[in-house]
């Protein structure tokens, strides 16, 4: 159950989207960086391959492929960040499936500014991200979804900006996934969030 | 895997058809089986491709990183879901769409199912299929119910099998059809599907319908069944019939399939498709795969033979009311527009990317008013967004008809011509208006190494290079050139269809010193106008990296020297094959890898090459017999009695056990060719007759033991009713299971002795 005594909603396969701030890069640099992680094993998940969509008009851009999530820097509605998408269970509170989600679009985003390529050209703003829940079934994109999440959603983002300086927004269509934008009222920067980020 | 796979079920049920449903429970108690080890992996392997769940690269556990080979540590561990192909690895999902047609509440589907189970993206095919990548194989089934509710099936999308049933996209709005082949499109592949006459193939066949002959949209020439759209007048009545043709196909050496009869009446395009069926069945190839297709058969034998034992076929075949059932409504068929015919009206200056637009994309149906447009996807890939952007564009313009097309687009038809520029704005909105369909920028590639396991060369990459670079300058082409067309696939299997291209290219590879380098066989002069007339020829194999510049001297030498309005194909012809080689002999010059080490990378890829990490191919599984099939569906019969008996449903139990035994009777039966229908009684009788009174069914120990547990099952459960106490469903589900073991040793001991 809910604080507010309303039936909670199990989430699971969480995604998180860290937007750019700044981004005058060419995605065809991402695929020997995506490469390179995984000849690395720079991040914990089981890395697989790269998937390169740059054809695809506000599409996936170039996707790290990981047994148990996804890393892609992302061109969903015209908006390039770095998205994580979060493909096996992992059970638990939402408050810990939201930190890990967010730790891992942080420190990814974090390690693709400081590569070659993209020094002094990418810049995330962790004040500006979204969180999706990639199920329809388990959270499909509606009022009573977002009543049930919003609690949650606020405690875990006041935690993080602190109380009232954040906002959280509730977007797209019923046929879209459910997805919520977070917000502050000035730009955060990725190494701030995480130092800030429960657990951090 | 999805935490909410085990929702969909019950979310579901009551829009699934019940056939649909019980096919998709059925396959996933079969994935729980395999999970449970109690399945064989060559049997699995084939029952997931023939629900289109199929293998992808890297899936055997290894791929080479660039510096080394690496071991893939899937959380399953060493769980298989086929032969060298693990458990957790990703694998793609092929959907069939038969003739291309989609609704706006399937593409819908279509966008949910690829953010939640793939990659976000959904990959149109050169057949008109869609395909999901990245797919987990215990996702498969939820996914499955989530089309069939609304109405998709993915059976029979892979494998051994019939494949999708394709057709013009242009049917019923064409100007130079004949009639329109959709509703015989549809029939076909609904009769054919899981046709009892299609299940023991030996490879995958697969068919393709055509309004005309000339023009090139159904590609019939290279099907293993084409049929082109003919009329013939009898008795001063305009009668409708086929043209069909049979045995073409590309792969590495292409046929063009041979004329079968220059008029087959419409009430007998099913009849005689299943004849063919049951030939092909019983006569192709099924132990050397690469001998499989019903091309090499029809080689073996000669058309005219083959169509005099297809005739003979046609005459014992048992009538079937489906075979002319359809054809009361096909005359009144005809796709409905949502809006009156309008022409379209320019005011003023037409804005030039619109006009640019218009001039590629936009096809005047024989409806005056009406336009088919073509939405051209790069590289055959729409996002989810982009998806849900047409659903809503198909609700508002064309009443839903949208289709895929071989060229990896979508077309709509049925626009008011008046409503183009509205439209056209609809579709910038997503990125969905770019122009040159049907052009030497409209590329079509499969998936190559990206995803697949047989993939040599990076045929997506090569096709995204080429689309940006061509496309920069396609405004200041001559139309000559810009008319070309392009196909590139990762291997010499021809899934790009690169041998009906002007310009054709398919992967190889070469080594130098120490190293492979990653090349393109070039082929050129392809045919593909008049359904694919005729193949082209390979010249000689480039680096991939040097392909642009081949696409570039051959086209300027075409522009250059061109005889008139002479085709790509007739100039190639002309000026032959040591031309063109000669024309690109220094490009197939390698340098030392210290010298030039960007030639030994390929496209969009950043790993040194190799083939190192190539997988064993799945086009369609191994060959597996019916017998087989059969008794690894009685092995999951068995399995749901025990369900039930957990659950204490003991009628359930006993009815599922005792069918197990029958159908594993029956299974037994089949394979000696004895036809014994469903009928209980017949199916004891023979078998005691068949398998009890000759001991071909005694076990060395047991004797006859298993078969008597049988007998008395039916005289129990068969014949009688049965009282379902449960110490008796209990000893019947292990009776059962005895008695499909049994089968199983049975048929092991007749193949060995038929080897012998």
């Amino acid at each position: 159950m809910s604080d507010e005594g309303g039936p909670t909603i199990n989430v699971e396969h969480l995604n998180v989207k860290l937007f750019a701030s700044q981004a005058q890069i060419d995605l065809s640099d991402a695929i020997p960086v995506f490469h390179r992680w995984i000849q690395e094993r720079a991040r914990p998940e089981m890395l697989v391959d790269v998937a390169d969509y740059r054809h695809v008009p506000d599409g996936p851009g170039v996707l790290l492929i990981a047994h148990e999530a996804n890393y892609s820097l992302d061109q969903a509605e015209g908006r390039l960040g770095l998205l994580y998408n979060r493909k096996a269970v992992l059970g638990g509170e939402t408050d810990s499936k939201l930190a890990q989600a967010v730790r891992a679009a942080l420190e990814a985003g974090q390690m693709l500014e400081a590569e070659a390529p993209f020094a002094g050209k990418l810049r995330f703003d962790a004040g500006d991200l979204e969180v999706i829940v990639n199920d329809r079934l388990i959270a499909p994109n509606t009022p009573e979804t977002w009543d049930s999440l919003r609690p949650e959603l606020e405690r875990f983002f006041a935690a993080l900006f602190g109380a009232g300086a954040f906002r959280l927004e509730r977007r797209g269509e019923p046929r879209e996934r459910f997805r919520v934008g977070v917000r502050t009222s000035a730009p955060v920067s990725v190494a701030d969030a995480l130092a800030r980020l429960p657990g951090g | 895997m999805k935490a909410s796979n085990s929702g969909w079920r019950e979310v579901l049920l009551d829009r699934i058809p019940p056939a649909m449903a019980a096919e998709i429970d059925i396959f996933e108690n079969e994935v729980t089986l395999k999970k449970q080890g109690k399945l064989d992996d060559k049997v699995f392997a084939e029952t997931r491709l023939r629900r289109g769940a199929y293998g992808q690269r890297y899936d055997n556990g290894q791929r080479h990183d660039g510096i080394e080979t690496r071991k893939l540590e899937y959380p399953a561990g060493e769980l298989t879901k086929g032969p060298m192909t693990l458990w957790d690895a990703p694998g793609m999902q092929r959907i069939k769409v038969p003739f291309g047609g989609l609704n706006a509440t399937q593409l819908e589907v279509m966008a949910d199912l690829a953010e939640e189970y793939s990659d976000g993206i959904a990959h149109v095919t050169t057949r008109q299929d869609f395909q999901l990548h990245f797919i987990h194989i215990e996702d498969t089934p939820s996914l499955m119910r989530r089309l069939a509710a609304v109405g998709i099936t993915t059976r029979e999308a892979c494998g051994n099998s019939v494949r999708n049933v394709t057709a013009c996209p242009l049917a019923g709005v064409c100007r130079t059809q004949t009639f329109d082949v959709t509703p015989y499109a549809r029939a076909l592949a609904y009769f054919l599907l899981g046709h009892p006459d299609c299940q023991d193939f030996g490879r995958k066949f697969k068919v393709a319908f055509s309004g005309c002959r000339d023009e090139a949209c159904g590609l019939v020439a290279m099907h293993d069944l084409g049929a082109i759209a003919a009329v013939r007048e009898v008795d001063g009545k305009t009668e409708r019939g086929f043209e069909l043709y049979v045995g073409g196909g590309l792969g590495p050496v292409p046929y063009q399939a041979k004329l079968f009869d220059a008029f087959v009446p419409e009430g007998e395009l099913l009849p005689i498709s299943q004849a063919i069926a049951r030939v092909y069945a019983r006569l192709g190839e099924k132990k050397n795969r690469n001998r499989a297709r019903i091309k090499f058969l029809v080689n073996q034998l000669g058309i005219d033979e083959f169509k005099r034992l297809v005739l003979e076929e046609r005459a014992i075949l048992p009538h079937d009311d489906r075979w002319t059932g359809y054809l009361a409504d096909v005359a009144a068929y005809q796709e409905a527009a949502l809006k009156p015919p309008a022409l379209l009206q320019i005011d003023g200056t037409e804005d030039p990317e619109f006009a640019r637009w218009r001039a590629t994309n936009v096809y005047a149906q024989r409806q005056a008013g009406y336009a088919t447009v073509t939405v051209t996807l790069p590289l055959g890939d729409i996002t989810a967004g982009q998806l849900r952007k047409l659903a809503d564009i198909a609700r508002t313009y064309v009443k839903e008809t949208v289709r895929t097309t071989v060229e990896q687009n979508f077309v709509l038809r049925w626009v008011s011509e008046a409503d183009l520029p509205a439209l056209f704005a609809e579709l910038k909105s997503v990125g969905l208006h770019q122009p040159g369909a049907g052009t030497i920028v409209d590329i079509t590639a499969c998936p190559g190494t990206d995803t697949c396991k047989l993939g040599i060369a990076s045929s997506r990459g090569l096709a995204g290079t080429l689309r940006s670079r061509l496309a920069e300058r396609s405004l200041a082409m001559d139309r000559a050139v810009r008319d070309l067309r392009i196909k590139i696939s990762g291997c010499f299997n021809s899934c790009g269809q690169h041998h009906i291209a002007d310009l054709g290219f398919y992967g190889v590879s070469r080594n130098k010193g120490n190293y492979q380098v990653p090349h393109f066989q070039v082929i050129l002069g392809g045919q593909w106008t008049q359904n694919a007339g005729s193949y082209g020829l390979a010249i000689g194999a480039i680096p991939s990296k040097r392909i642009p510049e081949a696409v570039d001297r051959l086209t300027s030498r075409y522009l250059a020297d061109r005889i008139g309005d002479e085709s790509f194909q007739a100039f190639i012809q002309r000026i032959g094959k040591a031309e063109c080689k000669k024309l690109l002999d220094d490009l197939t010059e390698v340098p030392a890898h210290d010298e030039a080490p960007e030639l030994y990378v390929d496209w969009a890829d950043a790993r040194e090459f190799t083939r190192g990490d190539m997988g064993v191919g799945e086009c369609a599984g191994e060959v597996v017999s019916p017998v087989e099939f059969a008794l690894a569906a009685c092995e999951r019969e068995v399995f749901e009695a025990q369900l039930a008996l957990e659950k204490q449903e003991l009628d359930q139990a006993v009815r599922r056990a005792y069918e197990s035994m029958l159908h594993g009777a029956a299974a037994l039966l089949r394979h000696r060719r004895l036809m014994v229908g469903d009928v209980p009684d017949t199916i004891v009788n023979e078998f005691r007759t068949h398998f009890h009174d000759t001991q071909l069914f005694f076990d060395p120990f047991a004797r006859g033991q298993f078969a008597e547990h049988f007998f008395r099952a039916h005289e129990r459960v068969g014949k009688n009713g049965y009282t379902a106490d449960a110490e008796f469903a209990h000893r019947l589900v292990e009776e059962a299971q005895l008695f499909i073991e049994a089968c199983h040793s049975c048929y092991g001991r007749l193949l060995a002795a038929s080897a012998a």
